[in-house]
């Protein structure tokens, strides 16, 4: 367990104001609120920690047990005593921060005992009201899987989850399932369920965003003279044209033909493809004397 | 009427928030709500951005013009985030080893 200097995570002097704390803290509250830095678990870490810093220094019996014994909560009789009256007294908080007791640093908990608990409805009644925890999970799905909505059963904690997964979705995505995360207390809300979605592509495809991306081998003939080509798109085969003359890098644009948007029913993005014309190699004598008449020509 | 409307009372109720707050959220264009029979009622699905504003208010004491701010910024955020795992999925493919 290590010491927190609860003056140092809010940035003032010891000698600080009550002003001074309650301005220092509303400056952070504001900067790493979690309703303003959603998905970021650095600044809910720091949003505890000076909330925590708050609770203590901000009520004067706190903050002087906390000057007195802080340094050296591991030793003396005088800091247990302290310790259990603090116990005693923390049964009877009704109104406090926003985290549940298990949000609480460790020093924090062998200082002051629980946390006083926030209310999300934020009202003072006898009992305080705690959120459950929010979880995190990674769900690891292939490409191919994502180009159709689809259901799927998660296992978290026990608990069986049905998930629509929509099509279209990206990697690195987060979706949040409200109220599937750790149960609340005193009849608090649940916490919520983040999922991250990890999408591994094994298919020829490269996709961004709902555009999907494919390179396609062209014979030099049919370059030259153009043709009639097979070309796989993401759900099946498609005949293509190909106009007589057709440089090496030509870029095709099949409309409609990528991937699903996002939450978009029946939209579509762009497949693109790009030709490589491929030379004939191994050239026997009657195609190289052709090769060499049409030289001539040009 | 929507059986799943949310009446405005029953949320005052709940989150122990004047309805002064809400009608100020409403008139503000920061929340929609629907009026049957005399009685004032929220969409559900406005219910999770309605506790943030919620919070935002409480916890930082923001007012209604701070709230309508946070949440534009937090949209073009939103987008920007969105825009970024893009390239940076982008970024991934001329990353990847041969």
């Amino acid at each position: 367990m290590e010491f927190i200097d609860y003056y140092k995570v809010l940035g003032i002097p010891k000698t600080a104001s009550e002003k001074e704390i309650k301005a220092a803290y509303r400056k952070l509250a504001r900067k790493y609120h979690p309703d303003l830095n959603p998905d970021n678990q650095e600044a809910e870490r720091k949003f505890k920690q000076i909330n925590e810093a708050n609770e203590v220094l901000s009520d004067p019996e706190k903050r002087k047990k906390y000057d007195k014994y802080g340094k050296d909560w591991e030793h003396g009789e005088e800091f247990e005593k302290a310790r259990q009256q603090q116990r005693q007294q923390s049964q009877r908080s009704s109104q406090g921060q926003r985290f549940s007791e298990q949000d609480y640093s460790d020093f924090f908990e062998s200082m002051f005992g629980g946390g006083r608990g926030w209310s999300t409805s934020g009202g003072a009644g006898s009992m305080p009201k705690f959120k459950g925890q929010d979880f995190h999970a990674e769900l690891h799905l292939d490409l191919k899987d994502v180009y159709k909505t689809h259901k799927q059963v998660l296992t978290v904690n026990g608990d069986n989850i049905r998930l629509t997964i929509p099509a279209g979705v990206e990697n690195g995505q987060v979706i949040k399932i409200k109220g599937k995360g750790g149960k609340g207390r005193n009849g608090g809300p649940n916490g919520d369920l983040y999922i991250t979605f990890i999408i591994n592509n094994q298919t020829s495809f490269m996709r961004e965003g709902s555009n999907l991306y494919a390179d396609v081998d062209l014979d030099l003939y049919t370059a030259v003279l153009g043709g009639e080509i097979t070309v796989d798109t993401f759900d099946g085969k498609v005949k293509l044209k190909v106009a007589p003359e057709t440089p090496n890098g030509t870029k095709v644009r099949l409309k409609g033909k990528g991937f699903p948007v996002y939450k978009q029913a029946d939209t579509f993005g762009d497949l693109f493809i790009t030709y490589h014309i491929q030379m004939p190699t191994r050239l026997s004598d009657k195609e190289k004397a052709l090769f060499k008449e049409l030289q001539k020509l040009r | 009427m929507d059986k799943h409307l949310i009446a405005i009372s029953t949320i005052c109720t709940h989150y122990e928030i004047e309805f002064s707050f809400i009608d100020a959220l409403h008139h503000n264009g920061l929340v929609q709500v629907e009026k049957v029979d005399q009685e004032t009622f929220l969409h559900p699905d406005e219910l999770g951005d309605l506790e943030k504003m919620i919070r935002l208010h409480r916890e930082l004491n923001l007012n209604i013009e701070g709230i309508d701010v946070v949440f534009n910024l937090l949209e073009k955020e939103k987008a920007l985030r969105q825009e970024l795992l893009l390239l940076k999925n982008k970024l991934k493919r001329y990353e990847a080893p041969e």
